[in-house]
């Protein structure tokens, strides 16, 4: 089978990793902060298979990571939508701009 | 045997200090007279061996000075090993002697003295750690050991002045002593350090058995036009000095009359402040190569003398004057060795200033236990608040008269052999330092029976239906006991136990100055007894008339003063200011000035820390856009 060219993975991984990052300082919801994220980690994770397939063909380390992030991300986000909701019941509001208590 | 000497009084110390709170006053009185009562035993056996044993004799008929053991206890290199140990020889046999026999009438005497008061535990404690110092100083092998059981004598004092630590005036006159004799043991430390730089040894044996060994060590240094070993000499003397409160050292004894009066008798008139006596008896072999050295002794030893029995005349604490008085005695022990030569009547101003110790702990112990019970009896220290008092207290009168005859030197007491045999050996020195001597033993006779008169005859007092009485048992019997001493301690034949080489000595009476001296101490208690015999406007009209050097002699010639102003004035003005100053402006300034830099750097960019979180982000993604710039550009 003839591989694609690695540019046709790397540069839609970028332009996810830029969507992500531009959600990420836009989005007034920590939802959407939350969704930002998940997305800049997925690139990451299509960035770590790409390299391992195009770099070291007959290892699997890098699908091993990959499974591990996704593992982790997935915590993760149960974890941080833990922390929303009890900031929701706390003070009835999930906008990150209102949420600056923790400065000097 | 000879270690439990030592450990009786240092457990008695710790079990006191540690449970005696949990014990009655009773049982704690009790345990403290049988600890030192056991100590005084074994003392008096030890000493009793080495002095009547025939162990201690070698072939010649000198006493040998033995080390009974001697530990290591620190060791820095070959030469600097400092050992604690035992030494016996007659000087420290007869210390053996004295201080337990002082010790324990003190521990009897405190029965009835400090019943009821508060911390008597901590008294008794106290006392013991104060034993324990002492006897471990007298038996020290070597200069280290000394100076180490030194301070603790010098800082059990300052325990037991400040004792009723809630009087501003104890406490003062105890931080007052213990700053002064330790100014002084500075001195002593660096005398040792040179002597012992020069000799490369701390003990007392390899270098008084062989003092020209000593002498030739020393190679001819010279610092300042005097020789090293007269530095290192008179800075050994300067720690005696202050122990012994010599002149200008002696302004703290005054002062810790605060303490309580048996501790006055045993540390501040029997024990401690003979210290400075006996370190330089214990160098004197080396004292004897310096004529430079023994000149300054008899000097400040002639001056002190003097000056202390002219201060004893105008105070009107009795303990003040049994304070000046022990100052003035000391100094005829300092001047006694600083006249002796061993061409004079055999070193014989040596034994006399040990036989002086000897009868002088005897019976100004017993002037002070007096003291304490004038003082217990009519709750005041002024003798304007006693007179007549021989009819109310008999056993304390009698007893102070035996203690007054005998430090005036009247035959057949104690005090009359030992004061004697300083005289002859003044008088073999130089006829100067005899004849002021012999001035001084009339001045000293003079004061006491002032004393004496004021206290008992003088007036008839009204103490309404409060009058005083004798003392308790406890009490009395210290009072009967060194009394009896003062009586016969004078017949010691001490010539034959203690002399400077330890050859038996038979000590000969001079009948000229025996008689003379005998003869000045009655003309003295006469002029006393005409003076203060009976209520009479003599005195004061003889104060009005020499009012000027009255009123500088109360105010013990404004020493005091002197000391404060050049504290106060000198030293504080010109050096801790400067000094104050520096540490506050220099010091605290650079250090402020960091703080302050600190706290300006973080005020300003702490608005950074927004809590915002996108903004962080932001400053993030700009920083890790910068660095991945900059990382390319260094790539191409």
């Amino acid at each position: 089978m003839e591989k694609l060219p690695i540019a046709l993975y790397i540069i839609p991984s970028l332009i996810m990793f830029c969507c992500g990052v531009y959600g990420f300082i836009t989005r007034k919801n920590m939802i959407a902060i939350l969704i930002s994220l998940e997305l800049m980690l997925n690139s990451v994770d299509i960035n770590f298979v790409v390299f391992n397939r195009f770099l070291y063909p007959g290892q699997l380390e890098g699908m091993m990571f990959t499974l591990f992030a996704i593992a982790i991300a997935a915590a993760e986000t149960a974890l941080a939508i833990a922390i929303i909701v009890n900031i929701f019941r706390a003070v009835k509001n999930i906008d990150i701009r209102d949420l600056n208590k923790m400065k000097f | 045997m000879s270690i439990f000497i030592l450990c009786i009084p240092l457990f008695m110390f710790l079990f006191l200090g540690l449970v005696g709170m949990k014990l009655s006053h009773k049982l704690t009185g009790f345990l403290g007279c049988l600890g030192m009562g056991a100590c005084l035993t074994l003392c008096y056996i030890t000493s009793f061996t080495y002095f009547f044993g025939g162990d201690f004799v070698n072939e010649a008929g000198e006493r040998i000075q033995s080390i009974l053991w001697n530990t290591t206890w620190l060791q820095f290199t070959d030469h600097l090993v400092i050992r604690l140990g035992f030494l016996l020889d007659p000087i420290s046999a007869m210390m053996l002697v004295v201080i337990p026999t002082i010790s324990f009438m003190v521990h009897v005497y405190s029965l009835g003295y400090m019943e009821g008061e508060k911390g008597f535990q901590r008294y008794y404690a106290f006392l013991s750690l104060f034993s324990f110092s002492m006897l471990g100083l007298v038996v020290a092998t070597n200069i280290f050991q000394m100076y180490i059981f030194w301070e603790l004598v010098g800082a059990s004092s300052y325990l037991l002045i400040g004792f009723f630590y809630k009087l501003p005036s104890a406490v003062s006159a105890s931080k007052k002593a213990f700053i002064v004799t330790r100014f002084a043991d500075l001195g002593f430390l660096v005398g040792i350090l040179i002597l012992s730089y020069y000799t490369k040894t701390f003990n007392f044996l390899d270098m008084t058995s062989n003092p020209e060994g000593v002498f030739g060590s020393f190679e001819g240094a010279t610092f300042m036009g005097a020789s090293v070993l007269t530095w290192a000499l008179v800075l050994i003397f300067m720690g005696g000095m202050g122990k012994s409160a010599m002149l200008p050292l002696h302004i703290w004894l005054p002062d810790a009359m605060e303490g309580p009066t048996p501790v006055s008798a045993l540390i501040h008139a029997a024990t401690m402040v003979v210290a400075g006596v006996y370190l330089v008896a214990r160098l004197f072999p080396l004292y004897l190569l310096e004529e430079a050295a023994l000149t300054i002794i008899t000097v400040v030893g002639c001056l002190t003398a003097f000056y202390a029995a002219v201060v004893a005349c105008a105070q009107v604490d009795i303990k003040r004057v049994l304070a000046f008085s022990t100052i003035s005695q000391i100094a005829f022990m300092i001047t006694s060795l600083g006249v002796a030569r061993p061409e004079i009547h055999e070193g014989l101003g040596y034994m006399a200033s040990m036989f002086h110790l000897f009868t002088h702990a005897m019976f100004k112990a017993l002037l002070f236990l007096g003291a304490g019970a004038l003082i217990h009896a009519v709750h005041s220290n002024n003798y304007t608040a006693m007179g007549g008092l021989r009819k109310y207290m008999p056993v304390t009168h009698v007893t102070f008269l035996i203690g007054c005859l005998a430090i005036a030197g009247i035959w057949p007491f104690a005090g009359f052999f030992s004061k004697d045999e300083i005289l002859s050996a003044a008088y073999g020195n130089h006829w100067f330092w005899g004849l002021w001597l012999s001035m001084v033993a009339g001045l000293t006779a003079f004061y006491m029976f002032r004393l004496y008169y004021l206290i008992f005859w003088w007036k008839n007092p009204d103490f309404g239906h409060h009058t005083p009485h004798d003392p308790p048992l406890a009490m009395k019997f210290p009072l009967i006991f060194l009394a009896a001493v003062s009586c016969v301690a004078g017949f010691i034949p001490f010539g034959h136990l203690v002399t400077w080489n330890r050859e038996p000595y038979t000590i000969h009476i001079d009948p000229v100055v025996a008689a003379s001296s005998l003869g000045i101490a009655i003309v003295a208690i006469l002029l006393a007894t005409y003076m203060y015999r009976k209520e009479n406007p003599l005195p004061d009209k003889l104060a009005n008339t020499f009012h000027g050097l009255w009123t500088a002699a109360h105010h013990r010639f404004y020493w005091d003063e002197l000391y404060l102003w050049i504290t106060h004035k000198v030293i504080f003005n010109s050096i801790c200011k400067p000094i104050a100053w520096f540490d506050r402006h220099i010091i605290d300034g650079t250090m402020d000035g960091f703080a302050r830099v600190t706290q300006w750097a973080s005020c300003s960019i702490r608005g950074l820390q927004s809590g915002n979180v996108q903004t962080y982000v932001w400053i993030y993604l700009i920083g890790a856009l910068l660095m991945a710039t900059v990382t390319w550009l260094c790539l191409l």
